[in-house]
């Protein structure tokens, strides 16, 4: 028995380590990559340990950008950022108003304004393409952030999830709010919003890097250079008619690109696991 | 203060089904009703009509002297209790209890006046601080009645308050919600399936059954005096035993053709109609030489520690003894009952109405 058992952890153990290897090998090397120059990298033998040129990648793709996308990378993330943040926000301040209708509210249709919600699921950015970058280019939104953030804020998911977890809250905390004389608006401040931390803190979670990683609406209805964000700038740092890429750029680009959201990964897990912990109804 | 009035009540839900019946009920300033009744018989669709929770279909409210039919529930000035405490989880004890208070504008200082005073009666005190969920069963009860206390309402409505409870806390919580209402003074209208909870709680016990009240009265009333079939086997514990019986003439029936005086009957039932005779478990004696008597065929004895409950067949119907330990021989098999005149009760197997004296 014990046997067994030692034998099964090493595989278990093993398989493991082989998984992590498959996944974080080319992080690493892109790592790597940022540290060397750009002759090491094109010549095909990149050492497996760091070089010493980060001091200078970095700045430099930060605060003057590779010879493609001529504006700095600091400036991208900015783009990102601002994109990402208003699509997380927006995407839970929408869904979590219409969840608190269609869960606390009866009005005529309500059932179907649920369903509509629901198909839009099926209706990602890809499929309402012409329509959406009709609309937004018709109301002279191009190139601004507004054009960026506002087709993707409406959000089947988190409408769907809000809901859930309403119908999880028993309706005696809302009778009770009732006779503690709180209206409708001040039941969903005071008790509502409160109670759904963890789950505003997933949704903001998903939503950042759902916002983070968009490649297609920014690729379209950007068109300055001071508009791009920071997927676009990497896709056109190594796409090069006749230049040779700059692939240690390209690469600190990646890096660069890597962490915020991991960042927010990583502080917000400690707050939602810390809540799920806590929350008993 | 002021008491409560109902004026046929009526509450209809869609799809035509009746939950309440056209109830109407008066309550006086300052007493403790409690409505008892089985799951589903409409008492606390009739407590939320009064909260405010759920509409009026028919009929009309009344709390003191104001109808309060459209009124919202936080102007009723009404405050209740439910069964799940209902507390907010995310805040404080304190701030639980003064939520409504701020809500209304209470003055900060007034807010905190109050919340400390019910604490204090309610011995919540160290747990001001503390959220819901690092409390025990009993000390959230005692959160979620300090809740209504310091609103200072009107009526208080208590919504099965202490059926999360284990059966020791429930009986203390009992006695501390009797005697919280008698020194606040507080009209109360207290929702339960318990019966025992009805009879120790109440000054007026409403007994509900199928969205209609079957009778009210004072516990003793009701317990001695059943109005109809369902309230004799509701309340009381054992319940009323109900034997098929025949009219022999007035004050006498039989039971499988043993006669029985009995001191409360209506006059002009004609003889040989049928009739049900109901009979507790604690009013019948084993042996003893009454000119009314049963014969009981014993199955099986319950030992309930100072009492025994002999279980078995009189006329062929279900019967039950109930005699102090020792009283009867556990192993008797055959008794002859001996039966009080005064303790039978007649039912109309009709109507289930009593057939007592008018």
């Amino acid at each position: 028995m014990v046997e067994s058992r030692r034998y099964r952890n090493i595989l278990a153990y093993f398989t493991l380590t082989v998984g992590i290897v498959v996944v974080a090998f080319p992080v690493y090397l892109a790592i790597l990559a940022s540290t060397f120059d750009a002759a090491t990298i094109i010549n095909g033998n990149m050492p497996l340990l760091p070089g010493d040129q980060a001091g200078v990648n970095y700045p430099r793709a930060l605060f003057s950008g590779g010879r493609m996308a001529r504006e700095p990378v600091s400036m991208m993330m900015v783009n990102s950022f601002i994109m990402a943040v208003g699509i997380a926000v927006g995407k839970i301040l929408i869904s979590i108003l219409s969840a608190f209708a269609v869960v606390y509210f009866s009005f005529p249709l309500r059932k179907t304004a649920f369903w509509v919600i629901f198909i839009t699921l099926m209706l990602p950015i890809e499929v309402r393409i012409y329509p959406t970058y009709k609309i937004v280019a018709d109301l002279g939104l191009l190139d601004t952030y507004t054009g960026l953030i506002m087709p993707l804020i409406a959000s089947a998911t988190g409408t769907l999830l809000f809901r859930q977890f309403f119908m999880t809250i028993p309706d005696e905390l809302l009778e009770a709010s009732k006779i503690d004389g709180a209206g409708p608006f001040r039941f969903f401040k005071d008790t509502l919003i409160p109670l759904s931390m963890t789950t505003i803190a997933a949704l903001f979670v998903i939503q950042f890097i759902y916002g983070w990683n968009q490649y297609l609406w920014p690729l379209l209805i950007t068109t300055k250079g001071s508009m791009q964000t920071i997927v676009i700038g990497i896709k056109k740092m190594i796409t090069t008619q006749d230049a040779l890429t700059e692939w240690q750029i390209a690469m600190t680009t990646a890096v660069l690109a890597m962490v915020p959201p991991v960042l927010v990964v990583v502080f917000m897990q400690r707050l939602f696991v810390k809540g799920l912990v806590e929350t008993e109804k | 203060m002021a008491g409560v009035t109902l004026d046929t009540v009526r509450k209809i839900y869609a799809g035509n089904v009746e939950a309440v019946k056209g109830v109407s009920l008066g309550i006086e300033d300052g007493s403790f009703c409690v409505l008892v009744g089985p799951s589903g018989c409409g008492k606390s669709t009739l407590l939320r009509m009064i909260a405010g929770l759920e509409t009026i279909s028919d009929g009309t409210v009344n709390i003191g002297d104001r109808v309060v039919n459209e009124v919202e529930p936080a102007d009723r000035d009404i405050a209740m209790v439910f069964q799940n405490y209902a507390l907010y989880p995310h805040m404080s004890v304190y701030d639980n209890m003064a939520y409504g208070l701020r809500n209304r504008g209470t003055p900060k200082d007034e807010i905190e006046k109050r919340v400390k005073e019910a604490a204090r009666i309610l011995a919540i005190e160290p747990f001001l601080a503390r959220k819901p969920r690092a409390l025990s069963g009993g000390q959230r009860q005692r959160v979620a009645m300090g809740r209504a206390i310091v609103r200072k309402p009107q009526v208080f409505l208590f919504d099965e308050p202490l059926s999360n409870l284990d059966a020791k806390l429930r009986v203390q919580m009992r006695v501390e919600i009797k005697r919280l209402q008698r020194a606040l003074g507080v009209t109360s209208i207290y929702v339960t399936h318990d019966q025992v909870e009805a009879m120790t709680l109440s000054d007026k016990l409403v007994v509900m059954s199928g969205g209609q009240i079957e009778q009210v009265g004072t516990p003793s009333e009701v317990y001695r005096r059943p109005e109809t079939r369902f309230v004799a086997t509701f309340i009381g514990s054992p319940p009323m035993n109900i034997l098929p019986g025949k009219v022999e003439g007035p004050g006498r029936v039989s039971v499988g053709g043993q006669v029985l005086n009995v001191t409360d009957m209506r006059d002009g039932l004609p003889p040989g109609s049928a009739i049900e005779v109901g009979l507790r478990p604690e009013d019948v004696q084993a042996g003893g030489s009454s000119s009314s008597t049963l014969a009981m065929n014993v199955d099986f004895v319950e030992e309930l520690g100072a009492t025994q409950l002999f279980h078995g067949k009189v006329a062929g119907a279900e019967f039950i003894v109930q005699a102090s330990t020792g009283q009867i021989a556990a192993d008797t098999r055959k008794l002859t009952l001996s039966v009080d005149p005064g303790n039978v009760h007649l039912f109309d197997p009709e109507t289930t109405k009593r057939l007592g004296r008018v």
